[in-house]
């Protein structure tokens, strides 16, 4: 018998698999990993700490640098924290078009995902695919807010700006229309195919305790068979309106939650479609606030369903214009979590499949 | 051609060989460059992107510019390497998939080398670029590399068994292991009729031997970053490039001749186009045909490669030998 030893492998930051400056170092025996140390925290800016001394509008640009790719989602999730707190009533027009923002730039998030996910598997073409769809996202949300990334488009109240003109409504259906045939070529040249399947099903299954033990949320927990999606659990903002589904698989696995994405993709290009079309012809876009808002003193919790899971917000007010302390529950926090766990016994190309499945932003991770 | 390469050495002699090997050197390397650029204009087409288009017309000159840049870049060997085995690696990878040229014949009047072990000779040399491979993975003095060498190393033990036990129904139905006799043997009709399960299994094996997708485990970017060669950079690094596309060469080559006729036109009607038009069409097309899977396929796992070769391939492989034998034995072909 040879003598053999295991090896510390240093995994990241700058690994391509770890979709940002996530690191972890790994022992591996031959292909096996027998010790998983994830680091956190190359990404750490301390926005807890920063947002106290900000007013709750100038919080707003921070929540779009948590989690990037769905800055919309991030923005809400702080607004609708200081009207829950404040009680305000929201212009129809303004909900409408945060539904819009909020579900394209889920689809955005998902269509990232869907690339990079593919990309860590070893296929290369979904990834350009996925960014050419993405890219019709990006432009109609710049055409919105001015921004492709960082739109810091809602506000306190409503949202910064109305559609640019009445034909953005004409585009974004537009889009809607192409992107049902471009979720179906994905799943041609995805998910029937015999590696794909082979590579992700089975792959690092766990059950619906050990999910909700670890405080798993979103397409991590609905995985398991958990039906908890916080647009349907704890309604807000006007999701009540429209019609879609919280799609569920009992798996656990790789495979699961792969599925899972795909279709909430689905969901969402429903949800956009019906509020296209019912969007009202005109209206307000931001309530009547005064010019620096003070929120009364108390204490709020309030959660929106990211790309992620739960994305929650917390805030302490003293009735001062900024908060005495806000937290952000971070889904890509929470999820990360449970890598260890998952990664042991598992091989190096497995890491990186598990990995990308729990689908995390690195800026949020870290925030 | 071959009286004047078995003819007697003498100094014009051996300056004429030696300038001709330059002149296929270099056509080789002009017919690597291209591959580059067309493999780069084929994933651009399929990817829904443009490809190379602005150096030089239609970007014809992106790999020179590319191949210039490495050449001129410093030549960086990182501390702590074995050095030694760090400089030579790239050759020992490199010079095996040259030296397998000798045994392809590229048409009926083209043949280097006559020699009656040819196609044993060609699968001997290209296992030794593995180790080459290995050198570079083990001498790095990186962990990334040390695992994409092992992962080379192992697919190549199982990777190797199924392509030779896959080329022997073509042996069986040749009679020869001599390249050139194994064409002419298909003069009535090509060994891909009979060897089609034969060729499936080859072809698949091959592509492992060519770490191309699904089976790129080596470099397997989004896992190893690069593996082997994370440490090579400039000149070393194209070496083994270059190696890696040479081989895609004389494996589209190889496919050729084995199963589709090699110079032969697929009808006597055509054989007005010379024979290296047609062995070089054939050979191209399944020299293309990896890119094609590269822009369709994610990865496979190291352990599903090892299962597939030993639990799917090995018995395909033995299976054909067996059918082959009863074609043999009651005389269907050959």
């Amino acid at each position: 018998m040879l003598r053999t030893e295991e090896m510390v492998l240093n995994v990241g930051p700058q690994h391509p698999s770890t979709h940002g400056v996530f690191r972890v170092i790994v022992t591996i025996d031959g292909e096996t990993i027998v010790g998983v140390k994830p680091v956190i925290g190359y990404l750490h800016r301390g926005t807890e700490k920063l947002a106290e001394d900000l007013t709750y509008t100038q919080i707003i640009p921070y929540t779009d640098r948590m989690d990037y790719l769905s800055a919309m989602i991030g923005n809400y999730a702080l607004v609708h924290a200081v009207e829950t707190l404040m009680q305000l009533e929201i212009p129809e027009r303004a909900e409408y078009l945060r539904i819009i923002a909020m579900e394209l730039n889920r689809i955005a998030s998902h269509l990232v995902w869907f690339g990079t996910y593919l990309l860590d598997l070893g296929a290369i073409t979904p990834f350009l695919y996925a960014f050419r769809e993405r890219e019709k996202i990006l432009q109609l949300f710049a055409e919105l807010s001015g921004a492709r990334l960082t739109y810091s488009y809602m506000r306190i109240g409503g949202v910064k700006w109305d559609i640019p003109d009445v034909g953005w409504i004409e585009r974004a259906k537009t889009f809607i229309r192409e992107f049902e045939q471009a979720l179906k070529d994905f799943h041609d040249l995805v998910s029937g195919n015999e590696i794909v399947q082979a590579r992700l099903k089975g792959v690092a299954a766990y059950d619906q305790e050990t999910a909700i033990a670890y405080g798993l949320t979103g397409v991590n927990l609905r995985a398991t068979g958990v039906r908890y999606d916080v647009r349907k659990a704890k309604p807000y903002s006007i999701y009540d309106r429209f019609h879609f589904d919280i799609p569920v698989r009992t798996d656990g696995d790789l495979w699961a939650k792969y599925e899972l994405r795909m279709a909430e993709m689905e969901q969402s290009r429903r949800i956009v479609e019906q509020a296209l079309e019912s969007f009202p012809g005109d209206g307000a876009i931001i309530a009547k606030l005064p010019k620096l808002i003070r929120p009364p003193a108390g204490e709020v919790y309030t959660s929106v369903e990211s790309p992620r899971g739960e994305l929650g917000v917390y805030i302490l007010s003293d009735g001062k214009p900024q908060p005495y302390r806000i937290h952000f529950r971070r889904p890509s926090f929470v999820n990360l979590q449970i890598l260890p766990k998952l990664l042991l016994g598992e091989n190096i190309a497995n890491m990186v499949a598990i990995i990308g499945s729990i689908d995390i932003v690195l800026g949020e991770v870290d925030a | 051609m071959r009286e004047w390469l078995m003819g007697p050495m003498t100094l014009t002699h051996v300056i004429g060989m030696a300038l001709v090997a330059f002149i296929l050197l270099n056509i080789l390397l002009g017919l690597v460059t291209y591959a580059i650029y067309i493999q780069r204009k084929l994933l651009g087409w399929m990817q829904n992107r443009i490809g190379p288009k602005h150096v030089g017309p239609f970007g014809l000159l992106q790999t020179i510019a590319d191949v210039l840049k490495l050449l001129v870049k410093e030549s960086f060997i990182p501390n702590n390497v074995d050095k030694s085995l760090f400089l030579i690696a790239p050759v020992v990878a490199f010079a095996p998939a040259f030296i397998v040229f000798a045994v392809l014949p590229l048409s009926e009047n083209i043949v280097f080398t006559h020699l009656d072990v040819g196609l044993l000779f060609y699968i001997g040399v290209a296992g030794l670029s593995s180790i080459g491979v290995i050198m570079g993975g083990w001498s790095s003095n990186n962990k990334w590399s040390l695992i994409g060498a092992m992962r080379a190393a192992a697919m190549m033990i199982s990777y190797e068994i199924p392509l030779v036990l896959a080329a022997l129904g073509v042996v069986m139905l040749a009679g020869s292991m001599n390249l050139y006799d194994i064409v002419t043997s298909q003069a009535t009709s090509w060994h891909i009729i009979p060897q089609i399960l034969g060729f499936v299994v080859f072809y698949i094996a091959a592509l492992a031997e060519l770490n191309r997708t699904p089976f790129d485990l080596t470099e397997a970017e989004s896992e190893l970053i690069a593996g082997y060669f994370v440490e090579y950079s400039g000149f070393r690094f194209a070496f083994f490039m270059l190696a890696e596309y040479v081989y895609l060469f004389a494996m589209g080559t190889l496919i050729a001749l084995l199963y589709f006729g090699g110079w032969l036109p697929p009808h006597p009607a055509l054989s007005f186009i010379p024979g290296v038009v047609w062995l070089a069409m054939k050979a191209l097309f399944f020299t293309y045909l990896p890119f094609w899977f590269q822009a369709t396929f994610p990865r496979v796992r190291i352990d599903q490669l090892m299962t597939f070769s030993w639990k799917v391939l090995m018995p395909l492989a033995i299976l054909n030998i067996v059918l082959t034998s009863l074609i043999k034995y009651w005389g269907f072909a050959g």
